[in-house]
């Protein structure tokens, strides 16, 4: 079957194959902005950092393998564990002290955590490219049809849909979740009901990093090259995507993902003349989200307090 | 007030010496830093003006920067430089014969920043927050994007090179100085009264009859023309630019001077413009080798950097000045030290 869409010749398979990689795009985003949403909705806070966190964990990955010889699921486990006590450490050292100040103070508080991780990250890890390792079980390419496909664009759906299930759970079924819905509704009524707040706020963070751990590493074997300011601009776009789901909201988030996703990758698909301008597409749908349904598509809508 | 018109000419005297002087003796390398110093005290003051003192924090700084680098770049290109710049694609027509003097076009480089700042922020400046800084810092990426693709007009990714080095230590200290005059007298004007009641409280001062709409985008435009104008005097410091210099990173380092010198401090705008780039020189020998045979660490000057401002934002939140100002009744007030002076009034 072909037909024009766009001005651009396309075929069925090939249609099929974008929306895939659009699908697999649009789960790393998901991932990552599941992060940005839950530390939102706890904090009212956007996690500069998030992005260098998930920056992070594809390092991490990365030294497990190619430095210390560990297979590649001992090392990924370890880079997972490890994001998730950095992200523990940033909550810790950056935004508890400031708690209580003024959201200003606090946002570039978040910005300068950003910034110091990639600095640190310039100077540890050097600024030249390093090729994340190949896994075979995921990099493989299989054959469907006529059309050959990375393994891993099948894997990176089903991984994120099975880390959905497990985090639907913890925060609807688990004490810890609880706790955790509760200081978002209000976090000093929460307190006096005796939720340890310091504690689900860290727990908050962990989670969200080892979310953000988990796509790191499979944006590692999806896009091998690797660099410390990897992390700047899916770190935006992921934040985008929670907006645009309705920030506050783990489905949102996911919604927003994946709305990104098989956007960006059907954009340039179709329009390839706009491929230039791809990192634009998400802001420009930022900015039209935020004029015309400022909460998001799943937001709850806030009414202003005098 | 006759009395202090006189110790600020006497002040602005002594800096037309410094200035002369400082022109014909100091090396290069001495030169550069101080126009950096004054031309980021000018980019501080602009962004003070909308997040320190209009309370609206927008990350968008880099953005207008680039428009008002390029502007004052394409304005001042020689023609052989342009044609030798562009040999991908040929300029488009009326910019390629196009040749201006400076002055013109750091003043069109600014306008046209307020012109960009104000189709961004009728829409945009509703928001608040986090949102507005989400939006902004948008922005200023879609602008670098676009710079980026737009290969006829801006030389795209590679930049433009040859760009004439007319920004010399009157230019900056004088856009600096006049930029320091504007901002003092705007800020004690109704407009600026109407901007910190803004930041204050919205809600309040828009039941005392404050229209925020236009005010918020008058600060905003206004911000935007002196970074344009920074941005132009940067970029024919400089010599060459390419959208990669107005990233992020750019908006950063300005945020980082007015937070140090204190959100809504003009003074202490200008003492952390000088404080901060003389520090990024100063700690570049972190760039080298310290110890013997230790390799050096490059980027290990930006960690510390990156340490020290996260220390000043954690435990001195208000910065160097907070709000207050420099006033010459204080200045001899600090000397003097008669505590009962005033008849004991503050």
């Amino acid at each position: 079957m072909k037909f024009y869409l766009g001005g651009v010749y396309m075929t069925l398979e090939l249609f099929l194959q974008h929306l895939a990689n659009g699908i697999s795009l649009g789960s790393l985003y998901a991932l990552i902005a599941i992060g940005y949403t839950m530390v939102y909705g706890i904090l009212r806070l956007i996690n500069f950092a998030h992005g260098d966190i998930f920056m992070m964990a594809v390092y991490f990955a990365f030294f497990g393998v190619v430095t210390f010889g560990m297979p590649w699921y001992v090392s990924f486990i370890v880079a997972i564990a490890l994001t998730g006590i950095l992200g523990m450490t940033v909550e810790a050292l950056a935004y508890r002290p400031i708690r209580e100040a003024p959201r200003i103070s606090i946002l570039i508080s978040a910005i300068g955590a950003s910034y110091l991780l990639e600095n640190l990250a310039i100077v540890i890890f050097g600024g030249r490219p390093k090729t994340f390792p190949q896994v075979p079980i995921f990099t493989d390419m299989v054959q469907i049809g006529n059309i050959h496909i990375q393994k891993l664009t099948f894997m990176i759906p089903a991984v994120t849909i099975a880390l959905l299930i497990v985090l639907m759970y913890l925060i609807n079924k688990t004490k810890s979740g609880m706790a955790m819905r509760a200081v978002s509704k209000d976090f000093e009524t929460a307190k006096i009901m005796g939720v340890n707040v310091n504690r689900t706020i860290s727990f908050t963070f962990g989670v969200g990093s080892l979310l953000a751990a988990v796509g790191g590493i499979m944006w590692g074997l999806k896009f091998p090259s690797i660099l410390p300011l990897m992390g700047v601009m899916p770190g935006i776009k992921c934040f985008i995507a929670a907006v645009i789901g309705g920030i506050g909201s783990v489905t949102g988030a996911v919604i927003g993902g994946f709305i990104l996703g098989i956007g960006e990758i059907l954009l340039v698909a179709f329009l390839p003349e706009l491929s230039g301008y791809r990192d634009a597409f998400s802001f420009i749908l930022l900015i039209l989200i935020l004029l015309f349904r400022p909460t998001g598509i799943m937001g709850e809508k806030i009414s202003e307090k005098v | 007030m006759k009395r202090n018109t006189i110790y600020t000419g006497t002040a602005l005297l002594l800096l037309f010496v410094f200035v002369y002087f400082a022109n014909k003796h100091l090396d290069s390398y001495l030169l550069r830093i101080l126009n950096l110093c004054a031309i980021y005290t000018v980019l501080g003051l602009s962004m003070n003006l909308i997040n320190g003192f209009t309370g609206l924090f927008s990350l968008g700084h880099a953005g207008f920067m680039a428009v008002g680098a390029y502007t004052t770049a394409m304005l001042t290109l020689p023609i052989a430089t342009k044609q030798m710049n562009f040999f991908l694609a040929p300029l488009i027509s009326p910019l390629d014969k196009i040749v201006w003097p400076f002055l013109p076009s750091l003043l069109l480089a600014g306008v046209l920043a307020a012109i960009v700042a104000f189709l961004i922020g009728a829409p945009v400046l509703r928001l608040k927050g986090d949102y507005l800084a989400i939006a902004t810092l948008g922005f200023s990426e879609i602008i670098r994007v676009v710079f980026t693709n737009t290969q006829t007009v801006t030389n795209g990714a590679l930049g433009l090179k040859g760009i004439p080095a007319t920004t010399n230590l009157w230019w900056s200290f004088g856009t600096a100085v006049v930029t320091i005059f504007i901002m003092v007298s705007l800020i004690n004007s109704s407009y600026g009264r109407a901007f910190k009641a803004i930041r204050e409280d919205e809600i309040a001062a828009e039941s005392m009859g404050i229209s925020l709409f236009k005010h918020k985008v008058l600060s905003f435009a206004i911000g935007a023309f002196f970074a344009g104008i920074g941005g132009g005097l940067l970029g024919n410091l400089m010599g060459t630019i390419d959208p990669l210099m107005f990233r992020f990173f750019m908006t950063y380092n300005i945020l980082l001077i007015i937070v140090l010198g204190g959100l809504g401090s003009v003074t202490g705008t200008i003492i952390s413009a000088f404080i901060i780039t003389i520090a990024q020189e100063f700690l570049r020998f972190l760039d080298e080798p310290i110890i013997p045979n230790i390799p050096a660490l490059p980027g290990l000057r930006m960690v510390v950097f990156s340490i020290l401002l996260m220390l000043v934002v954690l435990f001195f939140r208000t910065g160097l000045m907070g709000t207050r100002e420099f006033s010459w009744d204080k200045f001899f007030g600090f000397f003097k030290k008669r505590p009962l002076s005033n008849g004991g009034a503050k």
